[in-house]
């Protein structure tokens, strides 16, 4: 088992230096200027070439690759150009923000993808399966910023009972979880929770339906349970691959989403790359990029370390 | 067994309850909407501009951290709505070229002028701050700060102090622009600097990065002298300002206690935060919106910015447009009017690069207007007519700042013209690959084939408004003349009114240079923005003026 983590450990390294290098080009081959956020635009070709030497953007794409890299490795992902501020301290308080809005997102989303689920799957073409499944046909399919501009609409410019601008009353610095922050958190997370909501729900659904056709549900009809008793057998057995499939959302959701965040003006991570990439901010685009990236390559690492560890046929496969 | 499912069946239903019962109590709650005496804005930048001195994001960063937190040798006068902004004394009180060596300036200062720190303004301060910017082997030199300032003030080269409140400014060149740019310089306290630059780790010992790590605190905690100090600052989302009470002119002492400054980049969500109370004042609000936010209470302020959004036409070999009956065809067929209409009546007709009443306006003799059959007869007489019409390429963005709504104000123009015999073809492109473009100029390979190119720009400047236009020494790569407009004549009208020390004939001379700029119909003017914002009607004493920027020390709230 030892062996198999170190072995996994490892794998990472080339998987890591390929995500760096992935990063790094692409935010290269885009097109534009990577000074344009501290230059004007009538700024001369000549101040332009001045600023590129300063900034050590004149040297070989290899060499820069090679100082940020190396740098990266040690912790530091530089400066952002725009603002002047270490990237990883930026990219930290982002990954905070986004984090706590994907948890309230997930949770909000599992509740109400649970329960349309296993209402769906355990009253199977009835209206109310029909109804439960549009609600989250809905779900995966409507555009999440677009829900989100509605909600701001009716609940904020019309009804003016929720904010829906920022991270709290005085931003994320002094973030509680309290009723003055959570108020600012409801419309993006609820915008946020829908597509969780979808699949969760329509996986349950399917799961439901596949347990309740099972000969262990005849049996407990047989012995004259209540159908309250045999639908909580059935959450029982539904449960883990509910929670995995929830597992799979909030990892997703950990990811950011440009357009939410956007929307609501929520400082996390999606909003982070809205800007570097509208200000062209190379070292805060490959920063967050790489952060992002990393988070998903180590969290693949330690599901295949514990999937291993509670089958170990997967280490020998 | 079944008491005890309903008994839990009934707690749940009460947890469930409770639930709603607590969103609902989350929802209805006192909502901590913009408070009173408190001024919130949301701006459309995607981040704080920078506060350390020289803001980025264009003017709407030297609108918001610039000359709010901040003042500079010579400011803009934001107190009239009916005229141009003009330049007046700022931390100086009065300036003069030498009279035998006009490249050098000297500056009396204002006394008893107190950064935000404490610390005094004299002229030391001036020194070390222009010093930031051009000295590279200050201690404070800051290479992030370079781009947005030393571009804006190009002949600059060095500051001497004469005594503690007299410098000495030299110019690279004669320029009588000089009092003009230096409103970009930013006064930063250097007693504060220095402070931040000593609490810097020991373990930093390169002293670029020691520098470097004093500026990002500096921006956190910065001091300047302008009417409002920083109280807080939350890096990406908020920028809070108090009144600074100490400050040097009573007129522009604040009456409003704090601002707090959000950046909000979509326009929608700016509305939205408006409508909602949560901001006072939004800057462009989504054009769909207009009437709805004027039903709803709030004003809208707007008026017309020294901006031009224009097609720059090329005078490279080959292009269509080195025959003047074609230029002069272009802007006599663009219905401005209809375009106004298209926009919701947010943008001014042009007569030029600057309107008429403009000191710099002078007297053209070409009149920019729509006269479709007076189009069509200069193009006849060019030799084009429905069957052959003009064929060219025009470089365009899809977006960016100060593009105003490039796409269909473009399509608009392009139909426009088709009736006088152009059939126009547009490269568009992203925005800052067009900016790159715009500095190699119309006979690189970077222009496409295109003939005219449509940047937007700032004419606060005579610098930036004429002179980088018309000039031979502008040419590409040196500055921003894309199309190679210029001769002996024009350069000759340029160093007029560069070496022209006196003030009116400066002005003067300008005018002749932007007279001679209409008459050789260097561009398609086609449209001023006008700056909309909507601002709550709890504020007052708002005076937008003809500029980029906007005084909120004389404002109040209710």
């Amino acid at each position: 088992m030892v062996n198999f983590i170190f072995q996994r450990v490892f794998q990472t390294i080339p998987i890591m230096l390929g995500v760096a290098l992935v990063c790094f080009a692409l935010v290269h081959l885009a097109p534009g200027d990577p000074l344009v956020s501290i230059m004007p635009p009538d700024a001369s070709q000549d101040m332009q070439k001045q600023l590129m030497e300063l900034y050590g953007f004149n040297k070989s794409y290899p060499e820069q690759f090679v100082r940020w890299a190396w740098r990266a490795v040690q912790g530091d992902l530089g400066n952002s150009i725009a603002s002047g501020r270490p990237v990883a301290t930026e990219v930290m308080r982002a990954v905070v923000n986004t984090f706590r809005l994907a948890l309230v997102a997930t949770f909000i989303g599992f509740i109400f993808g649970c329960l349309f689920g296993f209402v769906a799957g355990y009253f199977q073409n009835s209206w109310v399966d029909k109804a439960a499944s549009l609600t989250s046909v809905l779900g995966v399919s409507v555009p999440h910023y677009w829900l989100g501009m509605v909600l701001v609409i009716i609940f904020s410019s019309l009804l003016m009972w929720l904010p829906h601008n920022g991270a709290g009353p005085g931003g994320s610095s002094d973030w509680h979880w309290d009723a003055e922050h959570l108020r600012h958190m409801i419309l993006p997370a609820l915008t946020m929770s829908v597509i969780p909501m979808g699949i969760i729900s329509r996986t349950v659904r399917a799961l439901v339906a596949e347990i309740l056709s099972q000969e262990f549900i005849v049996g407990l009809k047989a012995k004259g349970l209540t159908n309250v008793g045999i639908f909580s057998h059935v959450v029982k057995n539904a449960a883990p691959t509910a929670l995995a499939v929830m597992g799979l959302q909030l990892g997703y959701l950990l990811g950011g989403s440009i357009l939410i965040e956007t929307v609501f003006s929520w400082p996390g991570t999606g909003m982070l790359l809205n800007a570097a990439i509208f200000q062209r901010d190379l070292p805060l685009l490959q920063g967050t990029i790489l952060v992002l990236a990393t988070f998903f390559v180590v969290l693949n690492m330690i599901v295949d370390i514990i999937q291993t560890m509670l089958d170990p046929r997967i280490a020998r496969g | 067994m079944r008491k005890s499912a309903s008994l839990a069946q009934s707690s749940k239903t009460k947890l469930s309850l409770g639930i709603l019962a607590g969103v609902l109590a989350l929802a209805v709650a006192q909502p901590s909407l913009a408070q009173d005496k408190t001024l919130t804005i949301a701006m459309t930048a995607g981040d704080i501009p920078r506060t350390l001195g020289q803001p980025d994001q264009g003017f709407e960063g030297n609108r918001f951290t610039g000359i709010p937190m901040y003042d500079a040798l010579t400011g803009w006068d934001l107190t009239k709505e009916d005229a141009a902004s003009a330049v007046i004394p700022g931390l100086a009180i009065s300036w003069a070229v030498d009279a035998t060596d006009k490249t050098k300036w000297v500056f009396k200062l204002r006394p008893g002028v107190k950064f935000h720190d404490g610390s005094a303004f004299n002229a030391d301060a001036v020194v070390w701050n222009v010093q930031k910017v051009l000295d590279k082997k200050a201690p404070h030199f800051d290479p992030s700060q370079v781009g947005v300032t030393a571009s804006r003030m190009p002949t600059l080269v060095s500051a001497k102090k004469i005594d503690d409140m007299t410098v000495e400014l030299t110019t690279s060149e004669p320029d009588s622009f000089l009092p003009i740019n230096l409103t970009n310089l930013f006064m930063a306290s250097p007693t504060h600097w220095d402070a931040k630059f000593k609490a810097v780790a020991a373990s930093v010992t390169d002293p670029a990065e020691r520098a470097k790590q004093a500026w990002t605190a500096f921006a956190a905690d910065a001091s300047g002298t302008g009417p409002f100090k920083m109280s807080r600052f939350v890096p990406r989302e908020r920028l809070e300002l108090a009144a600074f009470k100490g400050y040097w002119d009573p007129a522009r002492v604040p009456k409003i206690d704090k601002v707090v400054m959000i950046p909000m980049p979509e326009s929608n969500a700016r509305t939205a935060a408006l409508l909602s109370g949560q901001v006072d004042w939004i800057e462009a609000p989504a054009p769909d919106a207009m009437d709805q936010i004027k039903q709803r209470g709030f004003k809208i302020y707007s008026n017309a910015q020294p901006h031009v959004w224009p097609w720059q036409l090329s005078f490279a070999e080959g292009s269509p447009w080195l025959d003047k009956r074609v230029r002069q065809a272009a802007n006599l067929c663009v219905d401005r009017a209809g375009l106004k209409n298209l926009l919701g009546g947010m943008m001014e007709i042009p007569k030029g690069t600057f309107p008429p009443g403009h000191p710099w306006y002078g007297n053209p003799t070409f009149d920019i207007k729509y006269d479709p059959e007076a189009a069509k007869k200069l193009m006849a007489e060019a030799g084009y007519s429905a069957a052959k019409p003009m064929k060219t390429k025009v470089q365009i963005s899809a977006s960016g700042s100060g593009q105003m709504q490039p796409l269909p104000m473009n399509e608009f123009v392009q139909q426009s013209l088709k009736q006088c015999y152009f059939a126009i073809d547009f490269d568009v492109i992203e925005w800052n690959t067009m900016f790159n473009s715009w500095r190699l100029g119309a006979k690189d390979p970077a222009a496409a084939g295109a003939t005219a190119t449509n940047v937007s720009f700032s004419a606060m400047d005579p610098f930036f408004a004429l002179v980088r236009f018309s000039s031979t020494k502008a040419f590409p790569p040196v500055s921003n003349n894309w199309g190679y407009f210029g001769s002996d004549e024009l350069d000759k009208l340029v160093a007029a009114a560069r070496t022209n020390f006196d003030e009116k004939g400066r002005d003067e001379a300008l005018a002749k240079l932007h007279a001679k700029i209409v008459d050789e119909t260097a561009f398609v003017w086609i449209a001023h923005d006008v700056g909309p914002r909507a601002i709550s009607a709890k504020v007052k004493h708002v005076v937008q003026p003809k500029s980029w920027f906007i005084d909120i020390a004389t404002m109040t709230k209710d």
